[in-house]
Parts: C-alpha cells; structure tokens; sequence
C-alpha cells in the first residue's frame, strides 16, 4: 500500500514539473528575447528604413521589413480566404460534410498543413521559375498563400461545423439555396472567421523558409508587386548572422517586435476563440 | 393572384413526371431535381416574376457550386503539384547518380558534381531523434497532469499557454536558441562530456526542435485522452486503482494509438523545420558522431545554398531533390498518423 501511495506521489510529481517546463519554456523565450532585446530597441528601428552603412551599424530601422511583412502576409490571407471560404462552404454545404469523401478533403488539408515551409518555398521558386519571374512581393505572397490555405481552410472547417444543423435546416427549409444558406452561416461564425484570419496572418508573418526564395530581400519598401521585399524574420536572420555587434543587437530588437506582433495577434485570436464558444462550457 | 395562376397552370400540364410542379416550388431548394422540367419552366419565367427570380437564384447557387468545387479541387491538387513539380526538377540529378548513391554517399563537392546526401540525411536524424526524446516523454506528463490531475482552474489558466507557445514563429525559436541553448550547452553542459564544444551542435538543433514541438504534441495528446470515456476511468478507480494506476493501466493504454499518430506527426513536424535548426546546428556538412557536433539537416541545407543554385550546374536538381525527399517523408508520415486519428474519432463517434 505504501508503495503505491509512493508511486502516485511521484508520478505527480513528476507531471507537475514537466508541466512547469512546458508552460515555462514559454515564458523563457519571451523573457529572453525582452531581456536582450530592449536595450536595442528605440524608435528608429520601427519607424526608419536601413540608411547607409545600417548593416555595418550605422543608423536606421527596420520599416523595410515591418512594411514588407505587413503586405505578404496580408496580401496571403486575403487571397487565401478568396479560396479557402468556398472550399469550406463546399465540403459542408454543397457536400454532406459527413461523407467519407469530405474526410478525405479535410485529411488532405491536414496533410498540406503538415507539409513544411521550405517545401512551399521550393514549390513556390519553382512556380517563380516556370513563369519568369524574379524574387519580389509577388512570388513571396504567392508561396506564402499556399501556406495559409490549408490553416484557413482547417480553421473554418471547424467552425462551420459548430453551427447547429437546425440553423441551416431553418433556413433551408424557409426556401433559401444552398449559397443563400451559406451567407447566413457565414454571418453566424463570424468571431470564427476572425479567429482564422488571425491564425493564418501569425503564421505568415513568422514565416521564412516560405520567402527565402520567393521574395527576395530589399532596403526599400516595394512599391509594386515586381520588386523584391524584406519580410521581418529573414531581416532577423540576417542581422544575426552580422559579426557587427551593434547590427546583431538590432536583429534582438527586430526580434522583439517580431514576437510582439504575434503575440498580440495570438492573444487576440484567443479572446475571438472564447467570444465564439461562449455559450459553450 | 399569382399562386391561383400557378395552380390553374398546373391543373392544365399534367405531365407524368410532375416536373412543372418542382418548378413551381420556390420552397425546393435542391438544385440537382430542376434539370426535369427545363422546357416548362422556361415558358413559365417568360410571364411570371417570381419564377424568373427563382430561376437565376438556382442558377447562381448552381455556379457558385461549380467554381467552388474547382477551387476545391485545384487547392487538393496542390499537394500533387508540388511531387510533381519537384520530381520534374530533380530528374537531372537522378540521371546522373543513382538514388542509393545520392542517399548513401557522403562526398559533398557540388563544384565537382558529386552530391551525396547521407551526411545531410543523418544531421536530419540525428536533430529529430534528440527532439523527440526530449519532447515526447515531457509532453505526455504535461498532458496526463492537465487532463487527469489539474483542477479546472490551473487547466484554465495552462491551456493558452500551449497556444501562445505554438503561435511564436520558427526565427524567434532560433533567436532564443542562440541567445540561450547554445551558450548552455557550450558553458554548462558540454565540459561535463567533451573537451570543446562552441556549442553549435545537433544537440541545441534537438532542444530547439523540442520546445518547437511542444505544443503540437501537448495540444494533440490532450485531445485524445478527452475521447477516453470516463466510464472506463470509474470502473478502475472503483475497483480500488490509484489515480496513477488508473491512468498508466486504462488511459495511457486505451489513448496508444493517438500518442503513437501525435508521435509521428511531431516526427514529421521535426524533419521539416528549417529556420530553428539552420541557426543553431553548426551547419557542417559531416555526419555527426556525438550530440556536441556540429549536423546539418537537409532543410538547413536547403536554405542555406539557394543564393549560389543557379550558378553551378545540377545544383538546383540536386537542392530539389533534398525537398523531394523531406515532402516525400513528410508525406507518408502526415498520412500514417492522419488515418490513425481520424480513425480514432470515428471510433468515438460510434
């Protein structure tokens, strides 16, 4: 008896502290990346583009890279969403989302979900290649849009299922078409559609491997979709890898912002993730 | 006045199918049983309004269906796209090695036309198998302590946790990893085993890796050991089991199946990254004898070398050969584990 009272001691024990250094391992990297990251960080670096000799420590920022971002990845989910709402719609209106087909779509998107990043920035090269094009803002939403489909896709999937069938059954019955159901349940997981956006734009800002090839990098903010553009984490790498010290600072600081932004993103995609199931426990 | 119309309309065709009567339904809204009455129908829309509205209403849903089906279909092929594409571009480097050399051989020297990816293919391994080992065993107590153990308030408060964890990208990974991993390693890890390590080695890769996979296998234990019925939890606990014993004898018994899907998805999750490992594996091109040497996984080596692919001949084969075979892998083990999941919440919903 006292030997199993010891045993289930211990297991708790034990759950209990991996269980701190899962949770901790969070505050960790954010604690680090704040600790060597503020000293660095000033108002230049969010509001300036790199000035000359910026990457031999002289001055400027990093607007280049914040601006660069901010199009690709906005620019990937908007084109993604363009695809990714009628595929969910698809598979579970004008589908039977219950059908051994529609669980085989989702499992396909599961899978391109699972396909790394790199792999869709090789894809996303060799497309570039087939159609002549260089590195630039196009080439690097393009690869990023195949990156965020299957998220967005996923994402919306889930929350359409959550409408209740009586809902669309209501409507469907009031004589409305499938797509005029569709709108209405559009307007119903609306929260949802949020949460999915969030998802998919937290994804693609953090993204590298997918613009390495695809999007080149620029001290310039593009001004059409032709020129290449710097996205933010490739800015990081970059200035990391600088044996300047000052340059290798800025990168802790592009850092800081970096994780910043995705975790206000990913902070608010939670508060729209509880809005939806708030009348579920 | 319209609906008496109709009706009167109707008494006077009376075809056997009753076509016009579907045609007449506005309250049918299933698309597929309009193709019987086309030609009624279309002589009704010439004097009646509502039939016409009606009548392009199915004509929009029909042509919202048909293009998103082709977007369904073109965004699934995209996953054949991408073998195809890469294959296409990796047969020059096939035609001139063979796969078992190119697999098996370790000489590197793309300025001399040999590449042999066994050095790359083991840094990918050796980064994965260290990952998981210390990942899969921390990640199932974390998962047994929220679902068995936590009260409901510390579960409220750990979940986010593993989502915020999981939304931080792959570059801040590497940051942290060079910030704090590899002067650890290097400073209070490596002296205990080595004589000098700089700290650059697939053991920081492993770590890395790791706290990147993390949440993905926390979020998708969790999630199966929420299918276990808690019938089955009672029937043990009653019979005088421990909690302990419960879970190790019932739970972690009845969720195998799902740690071994969560297990391999985490495996492919692992092979996969890129960024993380590219900043703290040491990158040489070696194959690594020690957790304290230097690796160099394949995406590594993918990212690293995209700047020089067009100057030299095959390389560009030979770099998309190296995704060839991560999408190849990655593939096969999202599917394995896929089918194992969705089998198990078909078993739940039964």
């Amino acid at each position: 008896m006292k030997r199993r009272k010891f045993e289930e001691l211990f297991f708790r024990l034990l759950m209990v502290l991996a269980t701190i250094l899962v949770a901790g391992s969070f505050f960790l990297i954010v604690g680090t990346i704040f600790y060597k990251g503020v000293p660095y960080m000033n108002l230049d670096m969010i509001t300036k583009t790199p000035g000359g000799g910026f990457y031999i420590g002289k001055e400027g920022g990093i607007l280049n890279a914040i601006v660069g971002s901010l199009y690709i990845a906005g620019g990937a989910t908007i084109l993604g969403l363009l695809i990714s709402i009628p595929v969910a719609i698809f598979i579970n209106m004008y589908m039977d989302g219950k059908t051994f087909l529609a669980n085989t779509l989702r499992m396909a998107f599961d899978v391109l979900f699972g396909i790394p990043s790199i792999v869709y920035g090789a894809f996303g090269f060799l497309i570039m290649v087939y159609f002549g094009l260089r590195a630039s803002l196009l080439g690097g939403t393009i690869a990023v849009t195949l990156l965020v489909i299957p998220i967005l896709v996923r994402t919306l999937d889930e929350v359409i299922r959550t409408v209740p069938s009586e809902l669309r059954d209501a409507t469907l019955s009031l004589g409305s078409t499938r797509w005029e159901t569709a709108k209405v349940v559009l307007r119903q997981i609306r929260p949802g559609l949020f949460t999915a956006i969030l998802l998919s734009f937290g994804r693609a800002i953090g993204d590298v491997a997918s613009v390495l090839f695809t999007a080149g990098f620029s001290d310039n903010i593009p001004t059409s979709l032709h020129e290449p553009a710097a996205t933010l984490p490739l800015a990081i790498f970059f200035q990391l890898s600088s044996p300047v010290e000052e340059v290798q600072g800025r990168g802790y600081a592009s850092a800081l912002v970096l994780t910043i932004v995705v975790l206000i993103i990913t902070v608010l995609s939670e508060v729209f993730i509880k809005k939806f199931f708030k009348h579920k426990i | 006045m319209i609906d008496t119309v109709n009706k009167s309309e109707h008494k006077r065709d009376s075809s056997p199918e009753g076509g016009s009567k579907h045609g007449l339904n506005p309250t049918q809204p299933v698309a597929d049983k309009d193709k019987q009455a086309p030609a009624s129908g279309f002589f009704y829309s010439l004097f009646n309004g509502k039939q016409k509205i009606y009548r392009f209403r199915l004509l929009k849903d029909k042509l919202i269906a048909k293009l998103m089906l082709v977007l369904t279909v073109v965004s699934v092929l995209i996953l054949a796209f991408i073998g195809v594409g890469l294959y296409y571009h990796s047969i020059p480097i096939l035609h001139k090695q063979s796969l078992v050399q190119l697999l098996t051989s370790s000489v590197w020297k793309p300025l001399k036309g040999l590449f042999g990816f066994y050095p790359f293919i083991m840094g990918t391994l050796w980064v994965t198998a260290i990952s998981i080992i210390i990942a899969l065993p921390l990640c199932l107590l974390t998962a047994l302590y929220i679902t068995e153990y936590a009260p409901l308030r510390i579960k409220r408060i750990l979940s986010p946790f593993v989502n915020l964890l999981s939304g931080i990208p792959p570059v801040i990974f590497g940051v942290w990893g060079v910030l704090f991993i590899i002067p650890l390693i290097q400073d209070h890890i490596a002296p205990h085993f080595v004589e000098f390590s700089t700290g650059y080695s697939v053991l920081a890769g492993g770590i890395v890796l790791a706290v990147m996979i993390f949440p993905l296998i926390v979020s998708i234990i969790t999630e199966v050991f929420r299918t276990i019925p808690q019938d089955l939890r009672d029937a043990s606990l009653s019979l005088g089991a421990t909690r302990w014993e419960t879970t190790r004898k019932v739970v972690l018994r009845k969720a195998l199946p799902g740690i071994i899907a969560a297990l391999v998805l985490a495996i492919s999750r692992a092979f996969g990254e890129t960024i993380a490992v590219l900043m703290v594996c040491g990158n040489n091109a070696a194959v690594p004898h020690s957790v304290f040497d230097p690796g160099y996984p394949l995406p590594a080596l993918i990212a690293n070398n995209y700047g020089d692919m067009m100057s030299i001949p095959l390389y560009d084969s030979a770099l998309m050969f190296a995704a060839l075979l991560l999408f190849v892998i990655i593939l096969l083990f999202n599917i394995i584990s896929r089918v194992i999941l969705s089998r198990l919440e078909r078993k739940l919903a039964a």
